[in-house]
């Protein structure tokens, strides 16, 4: 390993080489203001395009100051991070910057969590010097996701993640100059492009440019609608990071407070999405071994791999990117969908109401729910089986809007029957998690025999591309799973050119899975909430008692009084569905 | 066309150009021929080059002048486009300026008819690299 | 040299004298012989010719050319690539136009000398889309090149191989630095990135790259034909050879010029240039388009150089050259370049997008005589650190016309500032027309002509110029007959 020695504000450092001056002046202590830099250890997320010039420093020798988070230390190099100089251009810089940004802090969703906001207060700035013309765009409202580019400061970061994280590639900066900003082609509306609303770029947005649409006032406006019976159902990794929205250590699990927040909030029935992923597991783990079976006799029409379909931003991806592939993945429908179509069914008879009086809610760690809830094939005459999505943080809005002291609230319990789950449904919320659901119970019901070990190991962790060989009691299944719509086009890409070797594919638009979703708290550029998260979720899974889908009662009572049979007439009419070719033919 | 192969090859097309020119220049013509040359870069163009060209084409062809106009670039005096560069047999070039269709005339006339300068002729104010030494 | 003769052209040695066209006559003027020459010489050979001979960066920069191209050839890559940045962007600058249209081979040339000495096989000239006739031009040079086998496989029958293909940029002035050039041709938004990486270390599609201008490669083969000692004779002790300049503005004689390095302002106005327009008062002359700044009288006999220019506070630029006399406002030039740079920003870093966007908008201010002194001094630091922030060359000297016209033309500044008075009489809002009542004899014209009723007055008796409601169009100046009428 080749070792540099500098200086930095008069301390000697030594680091490896290659290393920059801004994480070199970090192993010292010395922290360097930054604004568009974002680097996300182990998710393969960097967006350092050395724009916003917060972070730059003096280096004895050179002309002009060097952009820290890009400038690699050198032998004998001599750093000087808070000179005046610096500090009269960092501020300088920073006034630049909001002198072209609308002071809209009080009623602005990302205010307090706004990294611009906090930048401005760190260095004290009390008065923009260099004020005029602000630039002005149109605002852009699809059904997902918001964005009031007027508020972009060109860090770029959305770019990054759409583009080299995600190779969704509908967002990149246009324009020259001042007018310059990131936005669609042609600044077309995201509803008419191939955004597959992931939210990544929201996750990283550090202002209020990019966020969620935010669906709170018309959860309670069905709330204190008398007429309206209202039920929720809460994603798996939803109670992993809500906490952190109340000052919480991230990774601390918050179900059983979630739960009492929920009631108190005024949902009539509180259940658990994580009932659906159980649900689910039946569909595509029958699905799974329905296709393997018949391919295994030597069928030359099965396709395989089979690939999981319950992230909604990935269907997306698909449909729009490689809808010539839309045969593969499974047909079932994704646990927040499979929730809303047993709900208005099965359980709208229990209460002995009619459907378009039972109001599903969804707390959901992503966006793209937002955009499912509204596709017209989840709608039965025009009433969508799921009616509002919200995210984690839009739920901790509502908490804190209640007046809730969340932290204090005691725990309690999912109501029954859809609030019964097992730690199959619970790790859902993380990459690996479905895969891992689905061995559990396709080995069983395949095999006929009981696992003798409930974690695999071998599926877990985040490496953007993993994969593993499950014996099926002499029959090898190989697995395949991928976060991250990059990784995942790597594997589709494989399987198009007729080189995957692959069984069954798990597929999760976002980096982590839905721990790291778009409309999760903000992770502000910290990995290690992510991997916190994704320990609580096996956490969870781990003190359940039942631990296997195909084992939840109340699952097992549902196929019973209602479905018959996995994959069964019923089922496909209600759990599964179609995809559609969404490819854009853009004529310039 | 065949391909040049070697420096020889090169000096071949050369010597043949040059032989070529100065048969031109000093043929058995009584009169040689009349050489011009017409500044046809984007900013000669834009001052009316092209039709100083197409005008001197004409009227050296019905005055029977025996003449090769060609095209080249930019001489480098914008202030005075159209330039153009007349080579008589046997004298040294001469570069005029401002040169539209009437002036194109007047330098047929008496220039290269009557062997008299007309106007203001551009002195050339620079070294060629043939010409700078090492002092 | 000749003392009537100020000038020696070696880029443009060929411009001029042949038909572009044809390539016989640029080989009748020994084109193409430096390539065979080159070719009987190592690479290393070359190279070292090159660096002998002092040549430096023609595009602006000023880096030694025969080290570029060492750096490029000491990278180890399959795959290399030569690269002419023919992207000329400067307002009033057209020396690399000029050469394109009247020479194409020597670039050709020079392009192959430079891919055999870097190990390339590919040469690349990214080309302004809004150069069609240099476009034309090259495309038949190229063709021609090719027939005679100049270009292509085993070029004069030896084991080298090399061939040009051009790419065309939609004229966006930041696109000639290197980095947003190369992101261009890769099909991206032509926006730089933070060096290093050097294009010698990773350019075009990540392969070493080397990276010249026009008017650098048309000095390649004179060099390796006269020599590098016959080279190196020309010019100062640290830049050598000549300089293109496109001189323009308000002097008589506008043009194209090739002066010797080390020339003084003063020999290329006064000279060459046939002094100011109209008799008038020489004020200042702009050199490096928007990245230079502006000199002055004290500057004229400073000799021109890279170093010399810089400390004066300008810089070589790629060559224009813009002379001003005592009738142009000196922050009204400022604010010209600095309108320029706002519209070609690529907008990546914030200094540049936003920063010169508020220079302008200050300039603006005290142009509309609503600046304070406080303004003059936010012009200072903002200018200032845009220069120390920016990301790349363009918001590096952006402020460069602000920053030298404040040091040089202060009181001009303060004039605006403090008097609410444009000196050159060139801000409209500064101005007022005034009737000299005893000059006036009240014939009523000016009244009739004034578009806009500002001026009231009997028959036969002085009138007056309303000055809340006058626009300042100047029509009554015109109109007036006698004289009566005079700006303030």
């Amino acid at each position: 390993m080749d070792i540099v020695k500098l200086t930095i504000d008069n301390t000697p450092v030594v680091v490896e080489k290659g290393t920059t001056v801004l994480e070199a002046a970090k192993t010292v202590g010395v922290e360097i203001p930054t604004l568009c830099y974002m680097k996300l250890d182990d998710m393969e997320f960097e967006n350092k395009p050395g724009g916003c010039r917060v972070c730059v420093v003096e280096i004895e020798g050179r002309r002009n100051l060097a952009p820290s988070c890009k400038t690699e230390c050198e032998e004998g190099m001599v750093v000087n991070t808070h000179s005046v100089r610096v500090v009269n251009a960092r501020r300088t810089v920073t006034e630049l910057i909001l002198s072209d940004h609308p002071f809209e802090c009080l009623v602005c969703s990302k205010s307090g969590k706004c990294d611009l906001q906090t930048l401005a207060q760190d260095l004290g700035i009390r008065e923009i010097h260099y004020q005029g013309e602000k630039s002005t765009y149109k605002s852009d409202k699809s059904p997902a996701i918001i964005r009031e580019m007027d508020k972009c400061i060109m860090c770029r970061r959305c770019e990054t993640a759409c583009n080299d994280v995600q190779t969704v590639g509908t967002l990149s900066a246009i324009y020259r100059g001042f007018k310059s900003v990131v936005a669609p082609a042609f600044e077309m509306d995201l509803d008419h492009t191939n955004c597959t609303f992931c939210g990544q770029c929201v996750a990283v947005c550090p202002t209020g440019a990019l966020i969620e649409r935010d669906h709170t006032w018309k959860v309670m406006e069905a709330i204190i609608n008398p007429e309206k019976t209202v039920i929720v159902q809460t994603a798996p990794a939803v109670r992993a990071a809500l906490g952190e929205e109340f000052g919480m250590e991230p990774g601390t699990l918050v179900t059983g407070k979630m739960v009492t927040a929920l009631r108190k909030i005024g949902f009539d029935y509180v259940f658990d999405t994580d009932f659906a992923a159980d649900l689910t597991i039946l569909e595509e783990g029958t699905e799974l071994l329905g296709r393997l079976s018949r391919f295994l006799s030597g069928n030359k029409d099965v396709k395989l791999p089979i690939l999981t379909s319950c992230c909604p931003a990935w269907v997306n991806f698909f449909e729009h990117h490689f809808p010539e592939m839309k045969d593969i993945p499974s047909t079932a429908k994704s646990p927040q969908q499979m929730f809303g179509a047993i709900a208005k069914t099965y359980f709208a008879d229990k209460l002995q109401i009619k459907r378009e009086n039972l109001v599903v809610v969804s707390v959901m760690p992503c966006l793209a729910k937002k955009y499912e809830a509204s596709r017209d094939e989840f709608k039965v005459n025009g009433d969508p089986d799921v009616n509002i999505s919200i995210t984690t943080r839009e739920l901790a809005q509502m908490i804190k809007n209640a007046n809730l002291k969340f932290t204090e609230l005691p725990d309690d319990d999912f109501d029954r029957p859809l609030g019964e789950s097992t730690g199959a449904g619970v790790i859902f919320g993380t990459t690996g998690g479905v895969i891992e659901a689905a061995v559990r119970t396709a080995y069983e019901l395949h095999t006929g025999k009981e696992l003798d070990r409930l974690d695999f190991e071998e599926l877990r962790g985040l490496e953007g591309i993993r994969s593993a060989t499950i014996d099926f009691d002499g029959l090898p299944i190989n697995i395949g799973i991928a976060h991250g719509l990059g990784n995942a086009r790597k594997l589709l890409e494989d399987i198009k050119a007729g080189k995957s070797q692959f069984h069954a594919i798990e597929i999760m638009a976002c980096p982590g899975g839905c721990i790291g979703g778009g409309g999760q708290p903000y992770h502000h550029g910290d990995v290690n909430v992510l991997k916190k998260r994704q320990k609580a979720i096996y956490e969870e899974d781990a003190g359940k008692t039942i631990r296997k889908s195909h084992e939840n009662p109340y699952i097992k009572k549902l196929y019973e009084e209602f479905l018959g049979e996995p994959c069964g007439a019923k089922s496909h009419e209600l759990l599964h569905t179609k995809y559609f070719d969404k490819k854009k033919k853009i004529e310039i | 066309m065949a391909k040049v192969k070697s420096l020889d090859d090169l000096k071949k097309i050369k010597e043949e150009f040059l032989s070529k020119e100065e048969l031109q220049k000093n043929g058995d013509k009584s009169l040689g021929i009349v050489q011009i040359k017409v500044a046809m870069a984007t900013c000669g163009i834009a001052s009316g080059a092209k039709k100083t060209m197409d005008y001197l084409i004409n009227e050296l062809d019905n005055r029977a002048i025996d003449a090769v106009v060609t095209q080249t670039g930019c001489m480098g005096y914008c202030y005075a486009e159209p330039t153009i560069e007349v080579t008589l047999p046997g004298k040294e070039p001469v570069v005029f300026g401002y040169v539209d269709e009437k002036r194109a005339g007047d330098i047929i006339e008496k220039y290269i008819q009557g062997g008299e300068l007309v106007g203001d002729v551009i002195p050339v104010n620079y070294e060629t690299i043939e010409e700078h030494n090492i002092e | 040299m000749a003392k009537d003769k100020k000038q020696i052209r070696i880029a443009l040695r060929n411009c001029g004298f042949i038909n572009p066209e044809n390539i016989d006559e640029y080989i009748a003027r020994d084109g193409y012989q430096a390539l065979g020459k080159a070719l009987e010489m190592t690479p290393e050979e070359v190279i070292d010719e090159i660096k002998k001979s002092g040549l430096r960066g023609r595009g602006g920069g000023g880096f030694p050319t025969g080290l570029k191209w060492e750096l490029t050839r000491k990278v180890e890559a399959e795959q290399k690539y030569v690269v002419c940045n023919a992207d000329e962007g400067d307002p009033g600058a057209f020396m690399d136009r000029s050469i394109l249209e009247g020479d194409p081979h020597t670039v050709l040339e020079a392009m192959a000398i430079n891919g055999y000495c870097t190990g390339a096989s590919k040469g690349l000239i990214y080309i302004r889309a809004e150069y069609p006739l240099a476009i034309e031009r090259l495309k038949i040079a190229i063709g021609q090149a090719r027939e005679y086998g100049l270009l292509g496989d085993k070029i004069f029958g030896k084991d080298f191989s090399f061939d040009i293909e051009l790419r065309y940029g939609a004229g966006a002035f930041v696109c000639g630095e290197e980095t947003a050039l190369i992101h261009s041709m890769e099909g991206l938004r032509g926006e730089p990135t933070v060096k290093p990486p050097f294009p010698s270390e990773s350019g075009y599609k990540g392969a070493p790259t080397n990276v010249n201008n026009v008017e650098t490669y048309a000095n390649i083969p004179v060099i390796l034909l006269k020599g590098s000692g016959w080279f190196a004779s020309i010019g100062t002790e640290k830049s050598k050879g000549t300089k293109v300049f496109a001189l323009a503005g308000k002097v008589n004689n506008v043009g194209l010029i090739e002066v010797p390095m080390g020339t003084t302002l003063r020999e290329v106005i006064f000279d060459i240039g046939g002094g100011i327009k109209s008799g008038k008062k020489f004020k200042a002359v702009q050199t490096g388009g928007p990245s230079g700044g502006c000199l002055t009288e004290k500057h004229l006999d400073i000799p021109i150089d890279y170093d010399n220019l810089i400390a004066s506070g300008s810089m070589m630029g790629s060559g224009g050259m813009i002379v001003m006399d005592e009738d142009d406002c000196m922050v009204s030039v400022a604010k010209f370049y600095l309108d320029f740079t706002v519209e070609e920003s690529c907008g990546k870093c914030a200094p540049c997008r936003l920063g010169n966007k508020r220079l302008y908008e200050i300039l603006d201010t005290i142009t509309q005589g609503k600046g304070t002194e406080d303004d003059l001094f936010k012009l200072r630091n903002l200018g200032n650190v845009i220069k120390d922030t920016s990301l790349c060359g363009l918001g590096q000297t952006s402020p460069n016309p602000v920053l030298s016209t404040m040091e040089n033309f202060y009181d001009e500044y303060l004039a605006h500032v403090k008097d609410h008075k444009c000196p050159a009489g060139q801000c409209k809002a500064l101005m007022s027309y005034i009737i000299n009542p005893d000059a006036c004899v009240g014939c009523t014209l000016c009244a009739r002509v004034c578009p806009v009723d500002a001026i009231s007055g009997e028959k036969k008796m002085p009138h007056v110029i309303d000055q809340s409601i006058c626009i300042k169009c100047g029509a009554c100046f015109e109109k007036c007959k006698f004289g009566a009428i005079f700006i303030e």
